[in-house]
């Protein structure tokens, strides 16, 4: 923008632009823009936790239920799948399309490793009668866990249609902004369990 | 009884204990459809012979394909924002009903008469009104001009993401759909327009009308949300060149502020509604009263998003006026800079101000003061913006025509409301006033008075760049005085029940000299509604009288970009892409000899039409439908087909096309050859 | 062309005050002390705000008629936009009079807070050491009002009495979802709750009967949830209380629970006794039978919970849903014209309930 030239060569002012004008894309903007909405979502959910997690209303609380080593391995799963996403994305610099797709593929199967072992613990907390609707504390603590599960989710769903269309049309423009955009969101649900990790499960086993 | 919605899962057929016909219709029964209510059979009738007949006319005229592909499935801004006005007038007289229900109601409703309207009736009018003025009135009005206006002043050819402009229209549009049907199946929420609960928990509200209630602003909230999003986007990346922040319109700068609140508030509200949502479907414990749940959390939440709410609507209104008095007073905007600061103070501030909602919930005295006064801190901005807009008339040269009639009217009446505002900051002078009639006073006040007084403004004032002809001024005039002396008459008399201690959403009274004022208000209503008829009876007028009022581009002597071009704009709205100098920049080309490129045009890179956007939001319609209803099989089959037609929608990687140069050579020859006849 | 507004706007005026002068204004004329110092804050607010207001307006109208178009001899600057001193002072006017609003906000609103003891019965008997305050434990039913008072032993429904100069308080709280607890000529509302409890500090200063209602939307009953507030001398408190013991019966855990259930229009009615702790028991949510008490939970969980051998204890903890098995399922969904919650009348309730105090209540 700053290079446009605001006079002519005869000193008069120039109004319009005799080239076509590209405005910068977008795309990362929006996309960061909507990330950030989507951590306020999360954030009304760690206030929400913040307020009622030690609402155990007589039943269980924390130390009688988490298992942190459960959710260490949990947690170690997620940060190796965004190890290996990175690892995607440096092979899409180079341009090698078979090499990002097996690591967005690996990518993945850490992905679902997480959400097995999510979903292991969720069943076995209701198995125990410590279900979302025991206590104000498990209802904040399984809708916390549970969006940024369903997120995952989401994720490997994208991540999955993603591989589809750069086996299919290679890593064109299109595809590269669109990993690029998974690649937030996959870092952004990274930060957001390193907050539940603390917050949720060693602060409440802890505190 | 109450179950959350879970259990009915578990007795579906599979367990063998509930019949097919409630598997297949969850708890949907002839008894939800209100034949027995004479008042909403004949609604019902009207509004079926109305859709009948309007149906029929687009068949006859065989107007169908146009408006599929040239409106429905368009990814123009301009086309999505005329769209969302339309959407917002049609909901205005949805909403409108409801008001003059309740005037009637409540003038009548004395000496033990119990009116026209029991309590289950009154208190789902009372909901929808609030409801669908805030969310389906004025949201999309708001969102409309800022659609439509806005990459037209910044110098660009659209939004920056069309696609995604398509599809939050229609789910706006899927939300009121939503919020309509409850009229005719089922009921609406009785739980006033915030829903708190306990009241509105699955335990003292089991029926549909809250789910009704949830489901519509949540699909509207998508939208809504993402909308925001693109506008930001647009503002911050598509300038033209040379239009750096402190050059841009004022009413773009009101928007990106309001566009800021959108993204940092509305997420807010869709994760509250969805807490309350699992309250009510799992059985959840956030906001009862029992097993550690807290209703105030609700409360605070609702309202982090509400307050913010507020300023979303009026920021843009305030963006209109300031567009308005320049234009119509000749002159400068006096204070620019400030105007810009006090916008961005007032969108900070209003993050801080929630608790004043509540000061009756017994926070400590220092936190009510603290939220008091930093309340009457955004006092200081906007009487700073109000000085603006004075000052600017002083040695202006003033045309009255009617969008700066709204801009004098609003001056005088915003002030009053204003006033009464700080007045309801002030702790233990909120605690006599807190839901009384006072109230509703003072937010018509600053509603009607301040945005609704902008958004007509903002209608007369753009209507003609829209579609090439002015509106008729006589109707014009017409409804602004009818709008203006009815609110006195509508609103005055509320403000003096207040003060005799009659508080909200009562349907019946037993003082009897009450009456008199309910029945002043009731008249200043019948005013407003001469005032609506005669909006309607100018835009139809004007339609029927279009060849005389047909203007050029410029036809106000306009100061921003927008009336660079012709009017209504071209698709690619600019042939050249702008280069701006000041932030009157149509007004600076003006005066410093502009000449208009009359060749040299090149093909131009458009974004192509879809109807992705229209489909995502049936299925989205679909699916609170069968949440609302209970209809478990058919929320997972359009759960399944939205996640499906989103995926696919990924595999279209052919989205857009160019215009050639040819097209646009003849159609900017077009507007030189009309530019030609008219001077 | 703003002639014709101010012109309607004149001609409202008189007709406005002749009105006025006819109504009365009980949040401008309160009877109880606070809310009169309540009243004043709006008067004086209103004066300091009119300060800006008035020439806003005036400059307004004055600009708009004297800039119009066709007034050729008005000074015409299509370039003036800035002036330094000109927006100094118009930043710093507002600022002026919110600074002295934000002080008297701050003071007054610490001065008047509801949970402030009362310092004073009026503006000029201040409360000493003898001043014995007398207290009111009020519950928001759905939808009606039922008053404690546990000094005296009793309780009543629907109608409430003080004696003058005395000071009041409060200690509120609700049985299923939120009202708001306003006696507009005594003093400011205060939000009633279910298991939290608000306070209120008040005093009547002059006898008469004035109106008090439920201020926050609750429901279909809403519109009827009112009551009398008596201001009464001390010798007709007095008796007031002994008419009430006089006639009243008994409020035990049963009772409560019958009366407990929602009804519409409830007429008034006297309790000579009360059952110990009720009021408590109300507060804590477990009158009935079986429960665990609100604050029996938070202790339990000050100390960590209960562990997970505490099944037991959620259907203990239950409260929303104690009126589930009295009604059939759904009976409310969807449009029946039934009210939210059970239509069941409560206990004595009448087709036209009486306006007395007869003593409807029967015990079981």
């Amino acid at each position: 923008m700053s290079a446009t030239q605001v006079h002519d060569t005869d000193g008069k002012p120039v109004f319009y632009l005799k080239d076509e004008h590209h405005p910068e894309n977008s795309t990362m903007l929006g996309f960061w823009l909507y990330l950030m909405s989507d951590c306020l979502i999360f954030a009304v959910l760690f206030a929400t936790h913040g307020v009622l997690g030690r609402n155990y209303a007589a039943g269980p609380s924390p130390a009688d239920l988490f298992d942190l080593s459960l959710v260490a391995i949990n947690t170690a799963m997620l940060l190796l799948s965004s190890i290996t996403y990175g690892f995607a994305m440096l092979q899409m610099e180079r341009n090698a399309r078979m090499e990002t797709l097996v690591w967005l593929g690996i990518t993945g199967v850490f992905g679902a490793a997480f959400l097995a072992l999510e979903l292991y613990e969720f069943y076995h907390l209701i198995h125990e009668g410590a279900g979302p609707t025991r206590s104000a504390f498990l209802s904040s603590f399984f809708t916390l866990v549970g969006t940024h599960g369903l997120h995952v989710t989401f994720g490997i769903i994208w991540l999955i249609t993603l591989m589809v269309q750069v086996k299919k049309h290679g890593l064109n423009p299109e595809n590269r902004r669109r990993l690029m955009c998974l690649s937030m969101f996959w870092h952004f649900l990274d930060v957001i369990w390193i907050g539940v990790f603390s917050f949720v499960y060693l602060l409440g086993v802890l505190g | 009884m109450h179950r959350a919605a879970y259990e009915t899962i578990l007795d579906d057929p599979m367990f063998g204990d509930i019949s097919l016909t409630q598997f297949i219709f969850g708890r949907l029964t002839w008894e939800a459809i209100p034949y027995h209510e004479p008042i909403l059979v004949v609604t019902f009738a009207v509004v079926a012979l109305g859709g009948i007949a309007l149906l029929g006319l687009i068949t006859r005229f065989r107007l169908w394909g146009y408006l599929w592909n040239e409106w429905f499935t368009s990814v123009d801004h301009k086309k999505i924002g005329i769209m969302y006005i339309i959407l917002a007038i049609i909901m205005l007289l949805r909403g409108f009903a409801d008001a003059i229900m309740m005037r009637i109601q409540q003038a009548i409703a004395f000496n033990g008469s119990e009116g026209y309207l029991n309590a289950h009736h009154y208190d789902q009018i009372f909901t929808a009104h609030g409801v669908i003025m805030i969310f389906f009135v004025a949201m999309p009005f708001v969102t409309g001009f800022m659609n439509y206006v806005v990459p037209l002043q910044i110098g660009a050819r659209d939004v920056s993401f069309p696609f995604l402009n398509n599809f939050s229209f229609w789910m706006t549009t899927g939300g009121a759909v939503i919020i309509m049907m409850s009229l005719f199946v089922g009921e609406f929420a009785r739980t006033g327009w915030l829903a708190y609960p306990p009241l509105s928990g699955a335990d003292y509200s089991p029926g549909v009308g809250v789910d009704y209630y949830i489901w519509g602003l949540q699909v509207a909230g998508v939208g809504t949300t993402l909308s925001g999003i693109n506008l930001i986007a647009t503002i911050v990346k598509m300038r033209a060149p040379g239009m750096t922040f402190m050059k841009m319109p004022v009413f773009t700068w009101t928007s990106l502020c309001t566009n800021i609140l959108i993204v940092a508030t509305f997420p807010i509200l869709t994760a509250t509604l969805a807490l309350l949502s699992l309250d009510r479907y799992v059985g959840t414990n956030f906001f009862t009263n029992d097993l550690g749940g807290n209703p105030m959390m609700y409360i605070n939440l609702i309202w982090i998003w509400g307050h913010p709410e507020v300023y979303i609507l009026v920021l843009p209104a305030f963006g209109i006026f300031s567009e308005v008095v320049a234009t119509f007073c000749g002159k400068r905007l006096f204070g620019y800079t400030s105007m810009v600061y006090a916008t961005c103070v007032i969108m900070i501030l209003s993050y801080i101000v929630w608790l004043h909602h509540f000061f009756t919930m017994g926070s400590g005295a220092s936190v009510n003061a603290f939220f008091g006064i930093t309340t009457m801190i955004i006092s200081i901005p906007t009487g700073a913006k109000m000085f603006n807009w004075l000052f600017t008339m002083y040695r202006g040269r003033i045309r009255y025509e009617v969008p700066m009639l709204w801009t004098v009217g609003f001056m005088v009446t915003f002030v009053i409301g204003g006033m009464t505002g700080v007045m309801l900051a002030i702790p233990p002078a909120d605690f006599v006033l807190h839901n009384s009639l006072f109230l509703i006073a003072h937010f018509h006040n600053v509603i009607i008075g301040g945005v609704l007084f902008g958004l007509m403004a903002g209608v007369v004032y753009w209507f003609p760049k829209a579609f090439g002809y002015r509106l008729d001024p006589f109707w014009g005039k017409m409804s602004f005085w009818f709008w203006q002396i009815g609110f006195f008459f509508a609103f005055m008399p509320l403000y003096v029940l207040g003060l005799m201690g009659v508080t909200r959403r009562v349907s019946q009274f037993e003082d009897p000299s009450l009456q008199i004022w309910f029945v002043i208000a009731a008249f200043g209503a019948a005013l407003i509604a001469l005032g609506i008829a005669s909006f309607v009876i100018q835009l139809v007028v004007s339609f029927l009288r279009r060849d005389q009022l047909r203007v050029t581009g410029d036809p106000w002597d306009g100061r921003t970009l927008e009336w660079s071009t012709s009017s209504p704009p071209p698709d690619y709205n600019f042939a050249f892409t702008p280069v701006v100098h000041d932030h009157d920049s149509w007004y600076d080309m003006k005066n410093r000899g502009y000449e208009r490129p009359l060749e040299g045009f090149k093909p131009i890179h458009m974004p192509k039409n879809t109807g992705t956007g229209v489909v995502l939001s049936a299925i989205s319609v679909v699916l609170a439908f069968a949440l609302i209803w209970y209809i478990w099989w058919l929320a997972a089959l359009s759960f399944i087909a939205l996640i499906a037609v989103s995926i696919a929608h990924t595999f279209n990687y052919d989205r857009d096309f160019f215009i050639p140069a040819e097209t646009v050579t003849a159609t900017e020859d077009a507007h030189t050859k009309l530019l030609q006849e008219r001077t | 062309m703003p002639k014709p507004f101010s012109l309607a706007r004149v001609s409202i005026l008189p007709l406005m005050l002749a009105l006025l002068s006819g109504c009365n204004m009980v949040v401008m004329s309160p009877s109880g002390d606070i809310a009169t110092q309540q009243r004043d804050l709006i008067v004086i607010s209103t004066i300091l705000m009119l300060i800006i207001i008035v020439p806003v307006i005036a400059m307004t109208l004055y600009f708009a008629w004297h800039y119009r178009q066709s007034n050729t001899a008005a000074k015409y600057d299509p370039e003036w936009h800035h002036s330094t001193g000109l927006e100094v002072a118009i930043w710093s006017a507002p600022l002026a009079i919110i600074i002295a609003l934000g002080a008297i906000t701050w003071v007054s609103t610490h001065k008047l807070d509801p949970y402030r003891p009362l310092e004073r019965l009026d503006a000029a008997r201040p409360v000493t050491e003898e001043t014995k305050p007398i207290t009111v434990e009020v519950v928001a039913l759905d939808w009606k009002w039922l008053f404690f008072y546990p000094d005296q032993g009793i309780a009543t429904v629907n109608e409430m009495a003080a004696p003058v100069d005395v000071p009041i308080n409060f200690k509120l709280t609700a049985s299923s979802v939120m009202n708001s607890f306003y006696v507009p000529a005594l003093a400011g509302m205060i939000y009633t709750m279910p298991g939290m409890e608000t306070k209120l500090h008040a005093v009547i200063n002059k006898a008469g009967e004035y109106e008090g209602l439920s201020s926050n939307y609750s429901g279909d009953g809403f519109s009827h949830m009112r009551f009398k507030f008596h201001g009464l001398d001390q010798a007709g408190f007095d008796a007031w209380v002994a008419r009430v013991k006089q006639n009243g019966t008994a409020l035990n855990r049963d009772a409560y629970l019958k009366l407990e259930k929602p009804s519409v229009k409830e007429p008034v009615r006297y309790y000579a006794t009360v059952d110990d702790g009720l009021y408590q028991a109300v507060l804590n949510m477990c009158v009935r039978e079986g429960q665990m008490c609100m604050k029996d939970m938070m202790h339990i969980d000050m100390t960590g919970g209960a562990g997970k051998e505490s099944h037991g204890n959620k259907a203990k903890l239950e409260h929303d849903n104690r009126h589930a098995a009295d009604e059939a399922p759904a009976a409310t969904f969807p449009e029946t014209g039934n009210p939210a919650r059970s239509e069941e009348p409560a206990e004595g309730v009448e087709e036209n309930p009486a306006t007395t105090n007869h003593d409807a209540h029967q015990s079981h």
